[in-house]
């Protein structure tokens, strides 16, 4: 059927008006818009690298393991993350957009950690990833963040000797932890002998290689060093050589569901952590572990954390509480768990100070970004992509809960690649 | 290492290690005896054993809350009722699944290895979605916990002793019930040669049924033991399978008292190792000695002797 009748004008000419007039209309809605801000939020201007950014929301990633033998400590990081986005969503967004989320499960297992971070910064086209737990996991995920140019708020404790331009590393790094810790036992409780014991993959061994140094540099002994696989359930033999070699200090940095084991196995073997002979320092316990270790079974135990849920500040009080009401009663709140709870804010931060989503430009602004308002008191971003942060030590109780001993005087400085220590 | 120490605390350590040695070995003998019964009498390769474990230890939980909260006076002596309900409930579901899966895939091995995994995640996710995603938390009556000393260095953990003498127990309570009883024998009529059983009137369907379900009351059992030593979770199953695989497969599928055997080389090869190496070593020379032997001697270290 021919649409050419005699005496019309073509309908092209028409059509070309139309379109014309249409495109006036988002122009319009733009402006009423970016009326409320002084700079200018078009989606076109926050967004130059194709994110996922609408005029109303924009996406970001969660990506931890909700299965597997890591679920224990990483369902913790996923809760904080989504109490973050919702607050910040009540406080109006980020940009006057509303976050959307996208979880996906790594499964406790390295391969699906990075085939999932492909899909969420490819397909999905995140803003950003809050996301991992393990060094493994962030070592495998790292090439797919560097190659995409995607941006991951990391939020575990770690052994440091990494400083990529795309993650920025919520939790402490060694020095911050390991260090201060192993001075505090040495000058407090005058330990002059150390067990270094931990789950066989990287941060453990990383960890008790810079654990060592440190202790050997002050002239003192490591007597015995052990790795067991991540899912080994069987300890009686490094116990009873424990018994055997009669540490001051036994260093444990045993990960994920092979604590359970090894605590209920040493209180089984007779050793009473309350007695502190030996003592016991763990870097890798926190309030959620101990839920399926057990109270009674690590009562006595010390721990270097930045935070601990029975710290007293005015923050941590309405954090606490908010967590419990959006999640239960019942709830822990561990160090990993308020980190995980920092990078949508430090994020949040970031990309309303450069004004705009894209990696890059939040990168340029994330160095000195403060947040005052952080459970664990004071943060600030460092230009290495960590942060600066107080270290505590602290004592567990039978209800599960930590006693916090002792904090350093002043923020820590972090330094992922120590002198010497490599 | 052995320069360090004096003559007297080097026989201490030997002497710990042997008793490290025994509890692994009873570990390794209570999780795989049920899958021996029906790996061995029946062929049937049930990857969902460790799932019927766990379902054992969370029995245990169960029962431990409620006399927690009910019956604070009974909490010295609940573990025992405790296992005897993690057998019941391991066993019915044992003959459930039995009924509605195993007894359609029985002459095809590879069928049932891929159905009882498939089961395994299924169990997984409903243990999850009941019980949460995150581990409970088992708590033990006081006399359970500590350690005996015997002499000044010499320490022996109570939870491994308890777990010893409950794996010599269904150990002999297994060896009676096969080789003993008039059941025992139409299990061992069932499977050394099926039609013949059937034909002299035995109920093949009946005998298989059950076998499958003690199989699975006996994982129930060892579960609800290793509450006292490790962890409980959704997928806590996943850390006792392999183990319990190889210690089967070793010592020859069709022999209980080769799965004995093999626990007994396995888990002593690895304790000792442990002492003088990384426990990561130690478990890596164990598998790789495990590998050659199998590969000289596929059939396992004991096989029944069969005229087919």
């Amino acid at each position: 059927m021919t649409d050419d009748v005699p005496g019309k004008r073509p309908h092209t000419l028409n059509r070309r008006k139309l379109l014309a007039a249409m495109a006036a209309i988002p122009a319009l809605g733009m402006l009423g818009s970016s009326r409320a801000f002084a700079q200018d939020t078009s989606t076109a201007t926050v967004n130059t690298t194709g994110l996922a950014v609408t005029d109303t929301d924009v996406t970001v990633g969660i990506l931890h393991s909700v299965t597997g033998t890591m679920a224990i400590s990483e369902t913790g990081s996923v809760q904080a993350e989504i109490l973050a986005i919702e607050q910040i969503n009540a406080m109006g967004g980020v940009l006057g957009r509303q976050i959307k989320y996208i979880q996906e499960d790594g499964a406790s297992d390295w391969p699906t950690f990075a085939e999932k971070a492909k899909k969420l910064l490819v397909q999905d086209k995140v803003a950003s990833v809050m996301g991992c737990w393990t060094s493994a996991s962030r070592k495998a995920v790292l090439p797919v963040f560097e190659q995409y140019n995607g941006m991951l708020y990391y939020p575990t404790f770690y052994e440091g000797l990494e400083e990529s331009p795309n993650v920025i590393y919520t939790g402490q790094e060694a020095t911050q932890q390991i260090l201060a810790g192993i001075d505090w036992v040495v000058d407090t409780k005058g330990a002059k002998s150390f067990y270094l014991l931990g789950s066989d993959y990287i941060w453990p061994r990383t960890s008790n290689k810079i654990a060592r140094r440190h202790i050997e540099m002050k002239g003192l002994k490591v007597v015995g060093e052990e790795y067991y696989p991540l899912e080994h359930t069987q300890f009686n033999s490094v116990i009873n050589k424990i018994k055997l070699t009669k540490p001051d200090v036994i260093y444990a940095i045993v990960v994920g569901g092979s604590n359970v084991a090894f605590y209920k196995q040493l209180k089984a073997a007779g050793i009473d952590l309350t007695k502190e002979a030996p003592l016991l320092l763990t870097i890798s316990v926190t309030e959620d572990e101990i839920l399926g270790i057990g109270g009674e079974n690590i009562v006595g135990a010390y721990a270097a954390m930045k935070y601990f849920q029975s710290l007293e500040n005015e923050n941590n009080a309405a954090f606490v509480r908010a967590f419990k009401e959006r999640w239960g009663d019942g709830i822990v709140i561990g160090d990993v768990t308020q980190a995980a709870y920092l990078g949508p804010w430090l994020w949040k931060a970031a990309v309303e100070k450069a004004g705009s989503f894209d990696v890059d430009k939040v990168r340029e602004a994330s160095p000195g970004i403060e947040l005052a308002t952080a459970p664990e008191g004071y943060v600030k971003i460092h230009e290495n992509h960590h942060l600066w942060s107080k270290l505590r030590i602290g004592h567990a109780r039978a209800d599960g809960q930590y006693d916090v001993v002792y904090e350093t005087a002043e923020l820590m400085e972090p330094d992922p690649f120590p002198e010497g220590y490599q | 290492m052995i320069g360090d120490y004096t003559y007297d605390q080097f026989f201490s350590i030997l002497a710990m290690q042997g008793f490290a040695g025994l509890i692994l070995f009873s570990v390794f003998v209570l999780m795989a005896l049920g899958l021996a019964i029906i790996f061995g009498q029946m062929g049937v390769i049930n990857m969902a054993h460790g799932e019927f474990m766990i379902l054992g230890a969370y029995v245990t939980w169960g029962v431990s809350l409620l006399v927690t909260s009910f019956a604070p006076v009974l909490f010295p002596v609940y573990f025992f009722v405790a296992m005897g309900l993690g057998f019941c409930a391991s066993f019915a579901l044992g003959l459930l699944v039995e009924w509605a899966m195993i007894r359609h895939l029985y002459r095809r091995p590879l069928d049932t290895l891929l159905a009882t995994w498939g089961l395994s995640l299924i169990l997984q996710q409903l243990y999850r979605s009941v019980f949460g995603a995150r581990e409970v938390g088992v708590t033990l009556p006081d006399w359970m916990m500590g350690s005996l000393p015997l002499t000044d260095i010499i320490e022996v953990p109570i939870n491994g002793l308890f777990v010893m003498g409950l794996t010599t127990l269904i150990a002999i309570g297994v060896f009676l019930l096969m080789f003993r009883s008039r059941w025992g024998k139409q299990v061992r009529a069932v499977t050394q040669n099926r039609v013949m059983a059937g034909a002299v009137g035995i109920d093949t369907r009946r005998v298989d049924r059950l076998t499958f379900g003690l199989g699975c009351g006996i994982a129930g059992v060892a579960g609800s033991a290793f509450t006292m030593i490790g962890s409980t979770g959704p997928t806590a199953g996943q850390l006792y399978i392999v183990d319990t695989f190889l210690v089967v497969v070793f010592g020859g599928a069709a022999s209980l008292f080769g799965t004995i055997a093999s626990a007994f080389a396995i888990s002593q090869a690895q304790s000792s190792m442990e002492f003088f190496m990384s426990g990561s070593m130690a478990k890596v020379l164990t598998l790789l000695t495990v590998v050659g032997i199998l590969m000289l001697r596929p059939q396992g270290l004991f096989t029944l002797k069969i005229r087919r």
